[in-house]
């Protein structure tokens, strides 16, 4: 009775389905604060790309007359719109390049880590038995140690550089992606593409690149986004220890780590950092969130 | 160039855990359970029976897709194994499978056209990739599928053109050997009926050995040189199709032949199975079809009939072999 009642009440528009405006249906697919995130990470992107030609100074130029300058509309001047630091460098400069370099440094650490992950799940898979077990092992032991630790011995024992930064950070959230890609590919196995390939005679490599890589892409791009907040904080968390990138050279985690010693009297040398971190890892877990809705067919 | 498919005393029995129980036990099911058969060069062998009497593990069997308990499967003389090593991929250029499923054969990310192009780009590397097109496109003209189907993804197109597509996928490679396994069963009768003249067509040009599955004993009896019938993991009868689907003489087959309706000739008098088919996990002692057999003899439940070839048919009943059991009074009672 009540079904029929609402059909009726409904029934006045002359159709069951109501017809959604243009601008709700916009909104539903694109979000405004995944719009948002987009524009955050298309921007962060670009001052990767071109910061050397956005800077107004060079990001090491030190001028001591100028130290400590608040920025602009707070008692600065426009030469150096977010002020200068302890030293005299002109924070903007230091920021746009801190973005450079941390950017990069996330994205080629998270690549890393998806083709480790990516190889093992595979290996896991095609193998199981021994094999199968002995990686599992080792990504049981990874997740039951903390990589703080592990990156601190790892940069205590071996020294610092760019190489050995990116590396160390390309073992970080491989554990993940192996699990997700051996899962995937078990499961794609026992279905009829793979077995079919398989039959046509086609080698492992084939079936395993060719077949169930392209099948199972979707997923490990999303585990691949979520990642990268993860490696922008590590690298952060290190720098802030003053054991990830060294002075002169310069990070986001590097900027906040410096600038807390004058957290009182100039605050702005590491509320931009700390700010940037904050926007771009949020927006890329609102990026990877939209992104598994978006391709994951059964969540329509 | 063409050979011969030899089955000898062929078995895949599985293994299974029961559970509930605090120890597990473990029985075994016999999927197939000695098969023994030869298909001549160029001729197609129908295979028939209910679900779950082995057709689908015969197939799997026969092209070396899943390993066998016992007994040997051999294809001009070579032995079909079941290691899938560099050998047993090669053997894949002169033996292909069609699937019952087609949507579930093919790759959801990667056009049809790719996909029928992927054997030759496997097995003859050496062809120029314009050789392999030119042979892409007239496979799919054999198989009725046009030219701008090939660059459409498996879920763009319908089931009897899927299936068409992996029927061009089987036949790009020309192959010695073709299992179909239930090829059209899944598909409306009107594009059965397409998708059999392909076959018919490309067996006349082309003129492969082949084993056809089917539970549809019309189909077989159009496209079959030769007809197995299966019950429960064993064959029960087999021989020319006239013989086997017009006069059949094992109880089980009497009983399946009798099930196909008839056009404009009065309905034969059917014979009704009672009971479901006994659990392969528990096959019955003697001949397996003795709980279901309207003609049961006391033999029937003792001692199980062996395939005999007699008098230009080959069954495995105790009646047709022994005439002299015959004449022993039918015993109902237990049966059913």
């Amino acid at each position: 009775m009540a079904i029929e009642q609402d059909g009726l009440s409904t029934s006045t528009e002359g159709s069951v389905f109501t017809e959604k405006g243009k601008l709700q249906t916009f909104l539903q697919a694109w979000p405004p604060l995944v719009i948002l995130a987009l524009a955050w990470l298309a921007l962060m992107i670009f001052i990767a790309i071109f910061a050397p030609l956005l800077t107004p100074y060079d990001f090491m130029a030190v001028d001591v007359l100028a130290r400590l300058k608040p920025p602009a509309f707070f008692g600065g001047a426009f030469n150096h719109i977010l002020g200068t630091d302890q030293l005299g460098r002109d924070v903007l400069s230091r920021t746009l390049t801190s973005i450079r370099v941390s950017i990069t440094v996330a994205i080629c650490a998270t690549m890393i880590s998806t083709a480790i992950g990516v190889m093992l799940g595979f290996l896991a898979a095609y193998f199981r038995g021994w094999v199968d077990q002995v990686i599992l092992t080792i990504v049981d032991a990874q997740l039951a140690m903390p990589f703080m630790i592990i990156a601190i011995a790892v940069l205590a024992f071996l020294g610092n550089s760019l190489t050995i930064f990116v590396m160390l950070l390309g073992l970080y959230g491989w554990e993940q992606v192996t699990r997700i890609a051996r899962g995937l590919a078990i499961s794609a196995n026992t279905q009829g593409y793979a077995a079919a390939a398989r039959e046509i005679g086609a080698s492992p490599w084939r079936i395993y690149l060719r077949h169930i890589l392209p099948n199972i892409s979707a997923t490990i791009v999303v585990a691949m986004t979520l990642n990268i907040p993860g490696v922008i904080l590590l690298e952060s968390s290190l720098s802030f220890l003053g054991i990830g990138l060294q002075p002169p050279q310069t990070s986001l985690g590097n900027m906040v780590g410096y600038g807390r010693d004058y957290i009182q009297s100039a605050p702005w040398i590491m509320l931009m950092p700390s700010a940037i971190i904050v926007i771009t890892t949020l927006s890329v877990s609102i990026m990877g969130d939209w992104l598994r809705d978006r391709i994951d067919p059964t969540l329509k | 160039m063409k050979g011969e498919l030899s089955v000898k005393n062929l078995a895949r029995h599985f293994k299974l855990r029961q559970r509930g129980t605090l120890f597990a036990r473990t029985k075994i099911l016999k999927a197939v359970d000695g098969l023994t058969f030869n298909v001549a060069p160029g001729e197609m062998l129908g295979i028939v029976g209910e679900s779950g009497s082995g057709k689908s593990t015969t197939a799997r069997l026969l092209l070396g897709h899943i390993p066998s308990t016992s007994g040997e499967v051999t294809f001009g003389g070579e032995k079909i194994g079941a290691v899938p090593n560099l050998a047993w991929r090669r053997m894949r250029r002169r033996m292909q499978m069609i699937y019952q499923d087609p949507l579930g054969a093919l790759d959801p990310r990667i056009t049809v056209a790719r996909q029928i192009e992927e054997p030759l780009v496997v097995h003859f590397p050496e062809l120029t990739p314009d050789a392999r097109k030119a042979r892409v496109r007239a496979v799919m003209g054999d198989v009725g599928l046009s030219f701008h189907h090939g660059e459409r993804f498996p879920h763009e197109l319908s089931g009897g053109q899927r299936q068409r597509v992996i029927i061009a996928r089987a036949l790009v490679m020309e192959p010695e050997l073709l299992v179909c396994d239930e090829p059209v069963s899944a598909l409306d009768v009107s594009v059965q009926a397409q998708v059999l003249n392909v076959f018919q067509d490309i067996r006349e040009r082309n003129s492969f050995t082949g084993v056809f599955i089917s539970h549809d004993l019309k189909v077989v009896r159009q496209i079959a040189d030769k007809v197995a019938v299966m019950y429960l993991g064993r064959i029960v009868e087999i021989g020319r199709p006239d013989e086997v689907l017009h006069q059949p003489l094992h109880p089980y087959s009497r009983a399946l032949v009798s099930a196909v309706p008839r056009k404009g000739r009065p309905a034969r008098e059917r014979i009704i199975l009672s009971g479901d088919p006994p659990n392969p996990v528990d096959v019955p002692s003697g001949c397996p079809f003795h709980t279901r057999c309207p003609e049961v003899r006391p033999v029937c439940r003792a001692l199980r009939p062996e395939l005999i070839s007699d008098a230009g048919r080959t069954v495995a009943c105790h009646l047709i072999n022994d005439p002299s059991f015959a004449g022993v009074p039918v015993t109902k009672g237990e049966a059913a």
